[in-house]
C-alpha cells in the first residue's frame, strides 16, 4: 500500500501537469478558429448532456495538421530550430567541457566556490541577462566601443539581430546546464586510472581521450539534452537578440497565437513540436536509466 | 509542499486588501503616461492602482479573447477594438458615471465611431499618426541634403534603403501599420480588403527587406535616441519621445518625425472596460479621472501624443499643441487615412505575407 502511494504521487503530478494540459492543447488543435471568447469552436456544452458531447466530438477534425503540411513555412521553421539547437548545443559543449574539467581538477577546497560561481547568474532574472547582451552586442554597444577604441576593427561589427547573437545568447544562458552534469561526472573520476595510463606509456592527450572522455560521456549526454531540448523551443532569445530572418518554431507559434489569433493552428504547431521533442526526451531517459543501472 | 501554503497566504493577503481598499487594474501601452498621474489618481480616489504595460495590440487581444484577464481598463487601437467588441470582449460604458465625457472632442469622436458606433464601449485616450522617424544628420550624411525624410520614398525605395541599411532601419512589427502605408505608396486604397490588391505589397516589401535591421514595435525609441539606427517607421509620439530623450542626453543625435506627405495612417487608442472586469465601478472612476482636462493634458505633455479631449487643449504645452507632428494642421489632417480590421481569412494571409517579409520564408 505504501509503495502504491509513493508511486501514485509522481504519476498524479504527471497526469495533472503534463497529460491534462496536453489533452487540452490537443483538443484545441482539432477545433476551428472563431471570432469569440475563447476564439475557437466547438465549445464543450455539458448542459446538453450526451448529445452535446457527441456534436462536440463530431466537430473535431485534423484540418489544422493538414494545413501545416501545405505551407513550407512550418517545415522550414522546425528545421531551422533543429539546426540552431544542434549548433548551440555543440558550442555549449565546447565551452562547457573545459570549464567543467577545470573545476573538477581544481583544489578540493575551491570547488564549492567555483560551483557557486556557475550557479550565480541564476540569481538575476533571465530576461535581464538577455537584455544586457543587447547592450553589449549592439552596434553602439560595449563590445564594439571597446574593439573600436583598441583599433581592432574600423567599422562596428553587426552582431546584434543576427544568428550569431542568438548562438551567443543560448550558449550563455544554458551553459550551467552543460557544466553541472559534466562536472559531476568528472568529479567522480578515479585519478589513479590516469596515473596508470601514463605509467603504461600513454601521453596525457591519449589518456584524456581513452579514459577521461569516455568516463564523462554520461555527463556530456545529459548536458547536451538539457541544452538541446529547451533550445529547440526557445522564444525569448531569438526574439530579443535575433534578426527578423531568424526563423524559429517558438516565434512561429507566437505569430499563430497572437497575430493570427488562430489558437487551433498554434496548438497544432505545439503538438508537433512536442512529438519532435519526445524522441530526444526518451533517449535522455534511457541514458539516465542505464547510468543508474550501471551505478546500482 | 511549499507552494499551496504560499498561494494560500497570498490569497489571504489579497482578500485582506480587497476588504480594505478598492483596486483597479489598468493595462496600457508602454511609455504612454506621465507616471505622476498614477499617484495622483491613488491619492484623489483612494483606489489602489495596478498599472501594467504591453507593446503590441496582438498581446492585448489574446488576453481579451482568452478572458479573465483580471484587468479593469485596457487600451486597444481602434481596428482591434472593433473586432474585440464583435467577439464580446467589452462592456458598454455607463455614461452616467462619466461626467467628464463632455470634455471630449467631436472631431475625434466622429472618427472613432467607425470602430465603436456611438462610442458606446470606449473613450479616446490618445491618437496619432504612423510615420517616419529619422536621425537627421545621419540620413543627410548618407543620402545628401535633400534626403526625402517626409516621403514614403525614403523607406520603400530600395535605392534609398540600400544606402540607409548601414546606419540601421527599424520597422514596426505590425502588418496593419505597414501594409496600408505600402498601399498608399503604390497608389492603392490603404484600407483595401481585396486580397489581390494586398498581394501587390509583397514585391515592394521584399525589395526593401534585406535593408531592414529589425521589425520591432517599441525598441526603436531607444535605438533612435542612442543613434543606433538612423530611420524608424513608427508611431508619432514614440519618435518624438526619442527626439526628447536624445536632446536630454545631449548626445548630438537629432531626431525628427514626419507624417509621410503621401498620406499617413491615423490611429486611435481607446480606453475600454473588459466584460469580465473585476471592478467596473473603479474602472469608470479611472476613465473619468483621465478625461479630466488637466490630467489628459499632463499625459499628452509627457508622451507627445495628441488626445481626443478638447477641453484639455488649453492646458497643453506649446511644444505639443503647436507641433504639427502632434496636432496636424487642417491640410495634413485632410491627408490622413484610417484603417478597419481584416476578416479572419485575410488576416491569416496578411500575417503569412508578413512572416515572409520578415523571415524570407
Amino acid at each position: 500500500m505504501r509503495r502504491f502511494v509513493l508511486i501514485a504521487v509522481p504519476y498524479l503530478w504527471l497526469l495533472a501537469l503534463f497529460l491534462v494540459p496536453f489533452l487540452i492543447v490537443l483538443k484545441i488543435s482539432l477545433s476551428d478558429v472563431a471570432l469569440a471568447r475563447p476564439p475557437y469552436m466547438p465549445q464543450l456544452d455539458l448542459t446538453q448532456g450526451l448529445d452535446g458531447l457527441l456534436t462536440f466530438f463530431s466537430d473535431l477534425d485534423f484540418e489544422n495538421f493538414v494545413f501545416l503540411s501545405t505551407d513550407s513555412l512550418y517545415w522550414q521553421a522546425y528545421l531551422s530550430s533543429l539546426q540552431i539547437a544542434v549548433v548551440s548545443t555543440l558550442l555549449t559543449l565546447c565551452v562547457g567541457y573545459p570549464i567543467a574539467y577545470g573545476m573538477a581538477r581544481a583544489p578540493r577546497e575551491w570547488r564549492p566556490t567555483l560551483l557557486m560561481l556557475v550557479i550565480l547568474p541564476f540569481w538575476t532574472s533571465f530576461l535581464i541577462r538577455v537584455y544586457s547582451w543587447m547592450g553589449i552586442l549592439s552596434t553602439e554597444g560595449v563590445l564594439n566601443q571597446v574593439l573600436l577604441f583598441l583599433g581592432v576593427i574600423d567599422t562596428p561589427l553587426q552582431i546584434m539581430n543576427t544568428k550569431t547573437a542568438v548562438y551567443i545568447g543560448i550558449v550563455y544562458t544554458y551553459l550551467p546546464f552543460m557544466i553541472l552534469p559534466i562536472y559531476s561526472a568528472l568529479e567522480k573520476l578515479d585519478e589513479s586510472l590516469l596515473e596508470a595510463a601514463e605509467d603504461l606509456g600513454c601521453s596525457r592527450m591519449e589518456a584524456f581521450w581513452l579514459i577521461t572522455w569516455p568516463l564523462s560521456r554520461n555527463g556530456i549526454i545529459a548536458g547536451c539534452f538539457l541544452v538541446f531540448i529547451p533550445a529547440i523551443g526557445e522564444f525569448v532569445i531569438p526574439s530579443l537578440l535575433g534578426g527578423s530572418d531568424t526563423l524559429m518554431i517558438g516565434k512561429v507559434l507566437w505569430e499563430e497565437f497572437f497575430s493570427n489569433r488562430d489558437w487551433p493552428v498554434a496548438s497544432a504547431v505545439a503538438v508537433i513540436l512536442l512529438l519532435i521533442l519526445i524522441i530526444p526526451i526518451v533517449l535522455f531517459q534511457r541514458n539516465e536509466q542505464k547510468q543508474r543501472e550501471a551505478e546500482g | 509542499m511549499k507552494t499551496p501554503l504560499l498561494s494560500f497566504t497570498a490569497t489571504l493577503a489579497l482578500l485582506a486588501t480587497a476588504a480594505q481598499a478598492q483596486e483597479v487594474r489598468v493595462y496600457n501601452w508602454s511609455d504612454y503616461i506621465d507616471e505622476s498621474l498614477l499617484e495622483k489618481f491613488e491619492s484623489e480616489t483612494g483606489i489602489d492602482l495596478i498599472y501594467d504595460v504591453f507593446d503590441s495590440n496582438e498581446v492585448l487581444e489574446t488576453k481579451m479573447l482568452a478572458g479573465s484577464s483580471g484587468y479593469d481598463v485596457v487600451v486597444p487601437t481602434g481596428s482591434f477594438l472593433q473586432r474585440q467588441i464583435m467577439a464580446g470582449a467589452f462592456q458598454k460604458l455607463d455614461k452616467s458615471k462619466l461626467p467628464n465625457l463632455e470634455n471630449m472632442w467631436d472631431v475625434i469622436e466622429e472618427r472613432t465611431a467607425q470602430y465603436d458606433p456611438d462610442n458606446e464601449y470606449s473613450v479616446n485616450y490618445m491618437w496619432g499618426t504612423t510615420g517616419i522617424g529619422v536621425n537627421v544628420n545621419k540620413v543627410k550624411e548618407v543620402l545628401g541634403e535633400d534626403a526625402p525624410i517626409d516621403s514614403l520614398d525614403l523607406i520603400f525605395d530600395p535605392a534609398n534603403m540600400e544606402k540607409l541599411a548601414a546606419c540601421g532601419v527599424y520597422f514596426l512589427d505590425a502588418p496593419v501599420e505597414v501594409i496600408p502605408a505600402v498601399l498608399k505608396y503604390i497608389g492603392e486604397d490603404p484600407d483595401s480588403k481585396d486580397p489581390e490588391v494586398i498581394a501587390k505589397t509583397e514585391p515592394v516589401l521584399m525589395a526593401v527587406r534585406p535593408y531592414i535591421s529589425k521589425f520591432h514595435s517599441s525598441e526603436y525609441i531607444n535605438a533612435l535616441a542612442n543613434g543606433d539606427i538612423c530611420v524608424a517607421f513608427g508611431w508619432s509620439g514614440d519618435v518624438l519621445q526619442a527626439r526628447d530623450r536624445a536632446a536630454e542626453a545631449d548626445n548630438g543625435v537629432e531626431v525628427a518625425y514626419n507624417a509621410p506627405k503621401e498620406g499617413a495612417l491615423m490611429w486611435f487608442d481607446q480606453m475600454a472596460i473588459p466584460v469580465d472586469a473585476p471592478n467596473p465601478d473603479a474602472a469608470h472612476t479611472f476613465l473619468n479621472f483621465i478625461m479630466d482636462p488637466e490630467n489628459m493634458a499632463a499625459a499628452s505633455n509627457y508622451v507627445y501624443y495628441a488626445n481626443g479631449n478638447e477641453a484639455s487643449q488649453e492646458f497643453l504645452n506649446e511644444d505639443v499643441i503647436e507641433d504639427t507632428a502632434i496636432y496636424p494642421d487642417a491640410e495634413t489632417l485632410e491627408n490622413l487615412y484610417t484603417f478597419t480590421p481584416y476578416d479572419q481569412r485575410l488576416n491569416r494571409d496578411v500575417t503569412r505575407l508578413w512572416t515572409k517579409v520578415k523571415s524570407g520564408a
